[in-house]
């Protein structure tokens, strides 16, 4: 997981990791392949290993929630409709999205958005997911649920997954290796158990912003 | 631009995406295009009627005149002005929308080309369908006029008739044809930059879309000028 304040870079830093933004220095390595030195086919056949949770969900308006899930199957694959449909129902059963398929993004809920992209992320099933912020906007139970998806899905599938979020209490539900940032850099790293030990102020100003973290922190 | 004509990842998606816009921006544009060309045809027939007083200057030039009009300029330039607005605006605050909501950044994510699948598809669909909606603005222009020319008795429509296919010239109807096709290209390509590029927030994909129009629209009325110089002298 990646943590840190807001406008710390962390975005910045996923952005860079699944190639949409130029880097300014360093590298980035899958499975020891810079993905900054390929050409083009070179990337593309690395993104088709990558699936990404938007923070707004980045679902595609004119097409409907079967539709959306269904596209990406329809570009990397050569099933046919029906297969290609099953795989969609499957994925969106997975993520607990029933009698939907029918529904355009603008008539779904925010847990429901995030649902939709988790299912579309993992329609091919990619090697690595990517989190920008997934529980951004949504209330307290809907982010347990969203965490609790993206975690059983990880042990599932055995994907690398990446999360981005200042929330800590999805930190601490599903944080495996943590690392904060700060003013853009590499600040600190460690396991969600040091990190509620650790001395550095930052952090320690970070992880026990509010009231119940400081109440937690206390009985350690 | 270069990476909008770039290799398609599927051909049948494309296909797809080329009848969908053709359906969008082309079929969805036929209603305006037949009430402003029915109307200009008509306009032009009672202008010509009421400037051409003089006796020596026979009835039927005002069919002439409608049909001079529509083929060289009316239909060919104005209409384009008009779809690069309605359809212009359309793709420029579409793919902008993509942008900003970060649709583009998924489908980059999902390694396609987002600028071939989003801009290629239109550039055809409207390379396609906007000489189909020029011939049809002409068609409806030149009824347009004979159908107000007559009912309004300003010319009868053995005259109208004569007008129209007095001293035709084909090569007229080709020279639209090119004007419309490098028209089309501008009207899908230049607002489809602008909303690829937009930056920030719903603001901004109205700059842009404003920008997209604007410029097409300038872009239409200089490749006019250079194309007749070059067509017709």
């Amino acid at each position: 997981m990646i943590i840190g304040e807001s406008g710390s870079g962390k975005t910045t830093i996923l952005k860079c990791m699944v190639g949409l933004n130029e880097l300014d220095s360093g590298e980035v390595l899958y499975n020891g392949r810079n993905f900054y030195d390929l050409d083009f086919n070179g990337k593309k056949a690395i993104r088709k290993e990558i699936g990404m949770l938007f923070q707004g969900g980045a679902l595609f308006d004119s097409k409907t929630v079967e539709e959306n899930v269904v596209f990406p199957i329809s570009m990397f694959t050569d099933q046919s409709e029906s297969e290609k449909r099953d795989r969609a129902n499957f994925c969106l059963q997975r993520v607990n999205l029933k009698n939907a398929n029918k529904l355009y993004p603008s008539e779904l809920s925010g847990g429901m958005k995030k649902r939709v992209a988790i299912a579309r992320a993992i329609a091919v099933q990619p090697k690595y997911l990517f989190c920008d912020e997934p529980n951004s906007g949504l209330d307290p139970i809907t982010s347990i649920v969203i965490d609790n998806l993206i975690k059983e899905i990880t042990d599932e599938y055995e994907i690398t997954t990446i999360v981005i979020t200042h929330d800590m209490n999805s930190v601490i539900e599903i944080g495996d290796k943590i690392m904060f940032i700060y003013k853009g850099d590499n600040w600190w790293e460690g396991s969600k158990e040091e990190i509620l030990k650790t001395e550095n102020i930052e952090v320690c100003d970070f992880v026990y912003a509010t009231k119940f973290m400081k109440n937690l922190r206390s009985k350690f | 631009m270069k990476r909008a004509f770039g290799k398609p990842e599927k051909l049948a998606i494309y296909r797809d995406r080329i009848f969908e816009e053709i359906n969008l921006l082309g079929i969805g544009s036929l209603g305006i295009v037949a009430i402003i060309s029915v109307f200009m045809g008509a306009v032009i027939t009672l202008q010509s009627a009421f400037n051409f007083e003089s006796p020596l200057i026979p009835v039927y030039a005002v069919g002439v005149a409608v049909r001079d009009s529509m083929i060289l300029e009316f239909s060919p330039a104005i209409v384009s002005l008009i779809l690069a607005g309605k359809v212009g605006s359309s793709i420029a605050s579409e793919i902008g929308t993509m942008r900003v909501t970060e649709q583009v950044d998924a489908l980059e994510i999902m390694g396609i080309n987002s600028a071939s699948y989003l801009i290629f598809p239109k550039i055809i669909a409207s390379l396609l369908f906007n000489p189909v909606l020029i011939v049809f603005s002409m068609f409806l222009g030149v009824l347009g006029g004979y159908i107000f020319g007559v009912l309004t008795g300003v010319v009868t429509d053995y005259e109208f008739i004569y007008g129209i296919t007095y001293d035709f010239r084909p090569y007229n109807v080709i020279y639209a044809l090119i004007k419309s096709g490098v028209f089309a290209f501008i009207i899908a390509s230049v607002p489809a930059y602008h909303g690829y590029y937009t930056q920030g927030g719903a603001l901004e994909v109205g700059r842009s879309s404003t920008r997209g129009v604007v410029y097409s629209s300038v872009l239409i009325l200089a490749f006019d000028l250079i194309l007749t110089q070059l067509l017709l002298s």
